[in-house]
């Protein structure tokens, strides 16, 4: 049997901060943080969304695209460092308003920004074990940076949802490989509102030497070479590192800007890799071939080779991603601080 | 309404699911034990539907006075929605970044309907923005 995504859903929320307001606020040279993080401006969430109504947005879109029968998704996991319970998963509110409970499993997952691309691993595996029809993973959040944080120019908000299933799928997995250290780059201690990082620590040893890991042993063991790919796709922590990475690894950025998301709406954690995907998703033909690669703190990269297949002329109409990347309602810091919670009544 | 009330309206306020009368073809929501109209006729009989999340805004007026749970999304908009099916229902309108208008297209959304405190459950279900 072979598994593949059966479809695939993308949701950001519609309001924006300009990288250049939250600079004027601290006081700092917004056109020259813009410009060296190639961000320009991050979604925000509204004050009623978080990362479990975001994983039902981006659910309903996927099921938008292909009408398959809730109730034959045998199971149901959500990648997120931001889930709102700290007990109390997220995965079954999901379940249970695309319909696909009672007859399945379900569990939260946490790995940094990875957790969604970890989930469709576990996935994939109980489709080709025959343990499901078929697996619905997210990978989404809501993520914060300190105020004053460098992390606050582009700690964002979406997600996007893959349904894995062996019954026609739209795009196969010719190869997958993980590369995992225990790196502390990046952490959130329990009962803390914001993460810590390790500045400069988080290049090198931890986003540049996993990816890099994962995508030349993927090419490896494939026989491939950059070229072979019509899109690479690397977590996106900000708009520099997935175009240095790319070029390291001999990828152009015509092969690195179609995925590349984070300029617009900045990083999404969980979100990243699988939001770009869904980009490059709904740009591709059948045959195109597509790289990739997340990345989580703490640390590990999942490497994803694929290959699109002739079913995806075959989907339903659903909101495109750059269609709500693209437009958007820009608000002040203020109103961010607002709603992201950040004044204390 | 405590947490227990809620969680049984959780598939019907999560879903849209009304039902609809097998008689007079009048869909309701939330569902109803009987049709207003039938009555005797449609006991045991009333049909569950999952509605479309497609509608219309029949009126609608803009919130300044809220409530201290939802100061922070002052102003907002309050409608009455008709669904494409029939029934007229009250939710509040989301992402309407150019306004909304009587007779505007809406489709339901997944939000945050009220946390009950910081240490509470959180309670979901919808809300309409403008249809893209
Ligand atoms: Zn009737």
């Amino acid at each position: 049997m072979k598994a593949g995504i059966v479809t695939y859903g993308a949701y950001v929320p519609s309001f924006r901060i300009a990288a250049e307001e939250i600079a004027d606020t601290w006081g700092e040279n917004g056109p020259a943080i813009s410009r060296g993080l190639n961000v320009k401006a991050k979604s925000v969430p509204a004050p009623d969304e978080d990362s479990i109504t975001i994983s039902v947005e981006a659910s309903r879109n996927a099921l938008r695209r292909r009408a398959i029968d809730a109730s034959r998704i045998g199971s149901v996991f959500v990648g997120s460092e931001s889930p709102p319970y700290a007990v109390k998963p997220s995965a079954t509110v999901l379940a249970a308003a695309i319909g696909a409970t009672p007859d399945m499993t379900a569990a939260d997952l946490e790995f940094a920004c990875k957790a969604g691309t970890a989930g469709m691993q576990a996935a994939l595996g109980m489709v080709e074990a025959g343990m499901v029809d078929y697996g619905l993973v997210v990978g989404a959040d809501t993520s914060q940076g300190r105020p004053g944080d460098p992390l606050e120019y582009t700690a964002s908000a979406g997600g996007a949802a893959y349904i894995l299933g062996a019954d026609d799928p739209i795009a196969t997995f010719n190869d997958i490989y993980s590369y995992t250290t225990d790196t502390p780059d990046f952490w959130r201690r329990d009962l803390q509102p914001y993460p810590s990082h390790g500045g400069r620590f988080t290049g090198s040893p931890a986003y540049f030497k996993h990816i890099t890991a994962t995508t030349t042993t993927v090419m490896e063991r494939m026989g491939t070479s950059p070229e072979d790919y019509k899109y690479a796709i690397f977590h996106q922590p900000n708009g520099k590192f997935p175009l240095r990475i790319g070029k390291k690894l001999g990828f152009s950025p015509e092969q690195v800007e179609t995925g590349l998301l984070v300029p617009f709406i900045g990083n999404t954690y969980s979100g990243s890799m699988m939001l770009g995907l869904t980009a490059v998703l709904d740009a591709a033909s059948p045959g195109d071939r597509i790289l990739a690669v997340s990345y989580g703190s703490g640390a590990g990269s999942d490497a994803f080779d694929i290959t699109v297949t002739d079913s995806i002329e075959k989907m339903s109409e659903a909101p495109t991603t750059m269609q709500q990347v693209e437009g958007g309602r820009m608000i002040s810091y203020g109103v961010y601080a607002k709603f992201r919670r950040k004044i204390r009544m | 309404m405590g947490v227990a009330r809620f969680w049984r309206e959780n598939r019907t306020r999560y879903n849209l699911i009304g039902n609809r009368c097998p008689t007079c073809e009048k869909a309701f929501f939330p569902p109803r034990e009987l049709c207003p109209t039938c009555h005797r006729q449609s006991i045991g009989k009333m049909v569950e539907i999952q509605f479309s999340g497609k509608g219309k805004i029949y009126s609608y007026s803009d919130v300044h006075d809220a409530p201290t749970d939802f100061s922070d999304q002052r102003p907002y908009i309050m409608a009455i929605v008709e669904l494409d099916e029939g029934p007229r229902i009250t939710a509040q309108i989301v992402d309407a970044i150019d306004g909304v208008e009587i007779g505007m297209p809406v489709e339901m959304v997944f939000r945050k309907i009220r946390e009950e405190s910081p240490e509470g459950i959180i309670h979901y279900g919808y809300k309409f923005k403008p249809a893209l």
